[in-house]
């Protein structure tokens, strides 16, 4: 047992709301800046529709994430051979315009232009060659399903629905849509790393956070194709890749990342959990049907003293344990089994979970209100707004059981929760939906209350980095780094004597 | 008195400037070490350029060390009639070579994207890139079989400066195509390390062997 902590998270996109708070917040902080004007490392998606950048989903178009070959785990892209072969063109490299080409306005005309018969106006320029260009998509171009039959069309997650699942999601007065924010997933078995020749992509083994060695970077570009989501970002003005660092000058400091602290929904939980390393590659080699399974068998319990004694001989400190016995990422994950990985059959391994959105309300109306109870418990999942097929699309393989559960478990809280608060559901009524989905309910207030009133505290738990201790071990002078914090010279600035 | 210089100080001059403003460059910036791709820009042109240019020019690049570093392997390999399918192999992959840049060169000029991102320095080395090779095509087809008299002329010249005793005698007879072609391959060792040239030594070979997965540990001795 190789234990290994991960700064994971968790997504509950019930209470996504689709502000792109986090997506402006990360924007300001991390990629304002020449190069990296197309880049979102935060988006929010809508679903259906076809994401940023277009068709990222599309394996087959752009060849991310793993695949099993007889025993072995090769990357889909190529194989190490093949990557020296494709160095001087990576045939599977997303273009620019896949993206979108970004743009800023020539506002100094409004100031400047000669008096005339019409009004001046701000002509659009792009910002990679300062042309005039024709705006022709954005990041967000299908926003609240804007354009669908273009965008929702053609998501790719409708694979394998019916005609009639399809009506659903795009016919008037029944389409439906919820919010899909995406960040870097910091797998545990990541593509970009994988794929990346000069080895210049990491993983951290304090926090297993994903960064890109800008000085080790070469810019081969295929860390772009290797990553299924397509989370890694070509600075074009710089030739390096870029991605989301998950703020980690703020971790450090003990601070939420940008895109989780400015959540207007209270969407997001971050927190440590403990995995074996050992067991990456066969769990990412399992059949795609027990893919999500198997990831939360690599998870393990920081409560089981075995674990416990394997971390500390791997040097993990009282405090991060403490940390992931108290991770909301644990208790979604692990605990109640209600998040579950984005696209696990990229087989990464993606660290960011997420809960399945029960919302739109599935029930029935009934004499004004809506009616949760039908004769059969959870008859009403079947007839969910949100096709099961398309949510397992995305968060199970394909497979709809696992998704189903966690509908099931959904809504059992919420009776229980309207039999304690309302009262109008009988408590033996919630009592056995409950112990259908096999909750007591504790664990369903428990749920509630990490759901609808946690405090940041508890959303956020984020271990003590002890920086001044690795200092020391690295440096033998704890002070050597004292007020250099986001600052930490590479080359000392020393002048003089 | 220019040809003592051409020959026998500029090729000294070039390789010192390149190994020491190399190892400059790699050092105090080692972010700039890298061939500044604009793939992502432009794509389709690209392959037609990027492809063809860099697969003729190593095999290109390949057959003059060869015939330089061992003359009589390579002699050997050209004996028997085999002189005449590698001379066409030689002036294919030179065309190529010369398409290649051409289709990169009018890329680079005319595609705004990719203008956005160049500098002067590329459009001289990309110029002299173009001269090299269309001198190098030339010498392949006015002066036949250059593979057979290379590595008596060219060769020694270059053997002479390997072995620190510079000697004119091998180079002063040739034509003057010949020259121009040498001092290019010197001028273009100069500007390796003052543009992006110097992607040459970023090939990534140790890719074979690491494992798919890095970890790096801030703590030292922390882990194995």
């Amino acid at each position: 047992m190789d234990i290994r902590r991960q700064i994971s998270m968790v997504f509950h996109l019930d209470k996504c709301i689709g502000c792109h708070t986090c997506t402006v917040a990360c924007k300001n902080v991390w990629t304002d800046r020449k190069g990296a004007e197309y880049m979102w490392w935060n988006n929010v998606e809508t679903k259906p529709g076809t994401g940023y950048p277009t068709h990222w989903e599309d394996q087959e178009k752009y060849r991310g994430g793993w695949m099993v070959d007889g025993n072995e785990l090769r990357l889909k892209l190529q194989r190490k051979g093949g990557a020296l072969g494709n160095i001087f063109y990576n045939p599977r490299l997303p273009q620019l315009d896949d993206y979108y080409e970004p743009w800023t306005y020539k506002y100094q005309d409004l100031f400047d232009a000669p008096e005339g018969d019409d009004q001046p106006t701000a002509r659009p320029v792009s910002m990679v060659s300062g042309e005039y260009m024709d705006i022709e998509a954005g990041p967000n171009w299908d926003d609240d399903l804007g354009g669908s039959p273009v965008y929702a069309a053609n998501d790719p997650n409708l694979k394998g629905l019916d005609e009639e699942e399809r009506r659903q999601l795009t016919d008037l007065e029944r389409m439906v849509f919820f919010y899909l924010p995406r960040i870097c997933n910091h797998c545990a078995n990541p593509g970009c790393s994988a794929a990346c020749p000069m080895g210049a992509i990491y993983k951290r083994g304090e926090d297993g956070i994903v960064l890109v060695s800008q000085e080790k970077c070469r810019g081969w570009r295929m860390c772009i194709s290797g990553c299924p989501y397509k989370k890694v970002y070509y600075n074009w003005s710089t030739g390096k890749s870029e991605k989301c660092v998950l703020c980690f000058p703020r971790l450090e400091t003990g601070q939420a990342p940008a895109c989780f602290h400015s959540c207007v929904g209270r969407i997001r939980y971050l927190g440590v959990v403990l995995y074996d390393a050992d067991r990456i590659e066969e769990t990412a080699k399992v059949d795609e049907q027990r893919l999500v399974e198997a990831q939360r068998e690599m998870i393990l319990d920081p409560f089981d003293p075995a674990v416990i004694a394997a971390a500390k001989k791997n040097g993990i400190s009282d405090e991060w344990i403490d940390a992931a016995q108290r991770s909301p990422v644990y208790k979604f994950v692990k605990r109640w089994h209600l998040a579950l990985p984005l696209h696990p059959e990229f087989r990464t391994l993606p660290m960011l979970f997420y809960i399945p959105p029960l919302s739109p309300v599935m029930a029935s109306m009934k004499k004004g209100s809506y009616d949760i109870e039908e004769t059969e418990f959870f008859g009403t999942i079947d007839k969910a707004r949100v096709p099961l097929q398309f949510m397992a699309n995305l968060f199970s393989a394909g497979d709809i059981a696992p998704v189903s559960y966690v509908l099931r478990r959904l809504i059992a809280v919420r009776a229980h929760r309207r039999s304690v608060s309302v009262g109008d559901i009988s408590k033996e009524k919630a009592g056995s939906m409950l112990a259908e989905v096999g909750l007591t309910p504790d664990e369903a207030d428990g749920i509630f209350k990490l759901t609808s009133l946690p405090t940041y505290d508890e959303r956020f738990v984020i271990p003590p980095y002890q920086r001044d201790a690795a200092i020391e071990e690295l440096w033998n002078d704890p002070l050597s780094q004292k007020g250099e914090t986001g600052f930490g010279f590479r080359a000392r600035p020393k002048r003089g004597a | 008195m220019s040809e003592l210089f051409w020959f026998a100080v500029f090729p000294y001059l070039a390789v010192a400037l390149a190994v020491v403003v190399g190892i400059y460059r790699f050092v105090g910036a080692r972010f700039s070490y890298s061939s500044l791709s604009s793939q992502f820009l432009e794509s389709s042109r690209l392959f037609w350029g990027s492809v063809p240019w860099h697969y003729a020019i190593l095999f290109i690049l390949a057959a003059h060390t060869l015939a330089w570093l061992a003359p009589q392997p390579w002699i050997d390999l050209l004996g028997g009639g085999r002189a005449y399918p590698l001379e066409v192999l030689g002036v294919g992959l030179s065309l190529l070579s010369i398409a290649g840049l051409v289709a990169l060169f009018t890329r680079r000029l005319l595609n705004p994207r990719v203008r956005a991102v160049t500098t002067p320095m590329d459009v001289v080395l990309l110029l002299v890139l173009l001269g090299q090779v269309v001198l190098g095509a030339a010498i392949a087809v006015t002066l036949r079989f250059g593979g057979l008299w290379y590595p008596a002329t060219a060769g020694a010249w270059l053997w002479s400066l390997a072995t620190l005793s510079p000697s004119l005698q091998s180079v002063t007879p040739l034509p003057m195509l010949v020259k121009l072609h040498a001092a290019g391959g010197f001028l273009l060792v100069v500007l390796f390390p003052f543009t992006r040239l110097v992607h040459l030594v970023s090939l990534p070979l140790g890719y074979l062997w690491r494992p798919y997965q890095v970890v790096m540990w801030y703590r030292r001795g922390a882990r194995p």
